[in-house]
């Protein structure tokens, strides 16, 4: 039974390489397209005003009824706390979402296209009680929201 | 990456697809310390996220480590159909990757 336990080998190894070059194959390709790239100054500014500058490049932030920040008044576990942005407002190139008193205030930044509604829901950590922030840029201008949160174990031990 | 790390649910209503995506991620901040050594845990979270629906780029998102431990997104998607495909990709801070796709249900 020689020639079929070679042919099996051959084959066996035929399959490896045909994996390996597939990985490789979709490595070199994997840019397919461009990524808004990922703000760090933003993220790591430690004050909420910080991370809107780097974040936006401007603290001229009007507040708007149109955005509601959906959350529990309380949250019992600050690990996980359920947050939704709803923006009433056209042509939303970006949403953000903020926690006041977090170390780093930055969650998250939404860059939704066409098709994708002015709606996201994200969990979030909160270290303690807080104001959560969300700033929606549509058509060129900065709106913002806040709601409190009372948080009862705090979500960064 | 066999292991599910990632979990979609793409579901058509009313003209508008609801997803949920799950992913399965420590979202380290870096800022906690080890009990037992007193030395600092590395940062290791997720600063990437993007969907694309039919391969055509739908939304981009930035993590930071305020974002919960095994991070949960919920967008609403107009001009889906069942069967079209959604692909979600991550990156984190160490450079490392990963990709799921799923069909609108």
């Amino acid at each position: 039974m020689t020639p079929n336990t070679k042919r099996r080998d051959f084959l066996k190894v035929a399959l490896i390489m045909g994996l390996a070059g597939s990985t490789f194959a979709t490595g070199l390709f994997a840019p397919r397209y461009v990524l808004a790239g990922w703000n760090r100054k933003a993220f790591e500014s430690k004050h909420v005003n910080d991370a809107l500058k780097n974040g936006f490049g401007s603290l001229d932030i009007v507040m708007s009824d149109n955005i509601n920040i959906e959350a529990p008044d309380i949250a019992a576990n600050g690990a996980i706390v359920p947050v939704s942005v709803v923006a009433k407002l056209s042509a939303v190139e970006a949403i953000a979402l903020l926690s006041e008193k977090n170390p780093r205030p930055l969650g998250a930044i939404f860059h939704p296209r066409a098709g994708i509604r002015p709606k996201m829901s994200v969990r979030i950590k909160m270290g303690q009680s807080g104001d959560v922030i969300a700033i929606v840029k549509s058509e060129g201008k900065l709106y913002m929201a806040r709601r409190s949160i009372k948080v009862t174990a705090g979500g960064c031990a | 990456m066999s292991k599910k790390n990632i979990k979609i649910r793409a579901r058509l209503k009313n003209g508008v697809t609801n997803v949920k995506t799950l992913i399965s991620h420590p979202m380290e901040t870096g800022l906690r310390k080890d009990k037992k050594s007193g030395r600092t845990i590395p940062a290791h979270f997720i600063q990437e996220v993007n969907c694309l629906h039919n391969g055509e780029l739908k939304l981009s998102t930035e993590l930071g480590i305020s974002v919960s431990r095994n991070p949960y997104l919920q967008f609403e998607l107009e001009g889906g159909a069942k069967g079209d495909t959604l692909e979600l990709t991550w990156r984190d801070n160490w450079g490392k990757t990963d990709t799921a796709t799923a069909q609108i249900k």
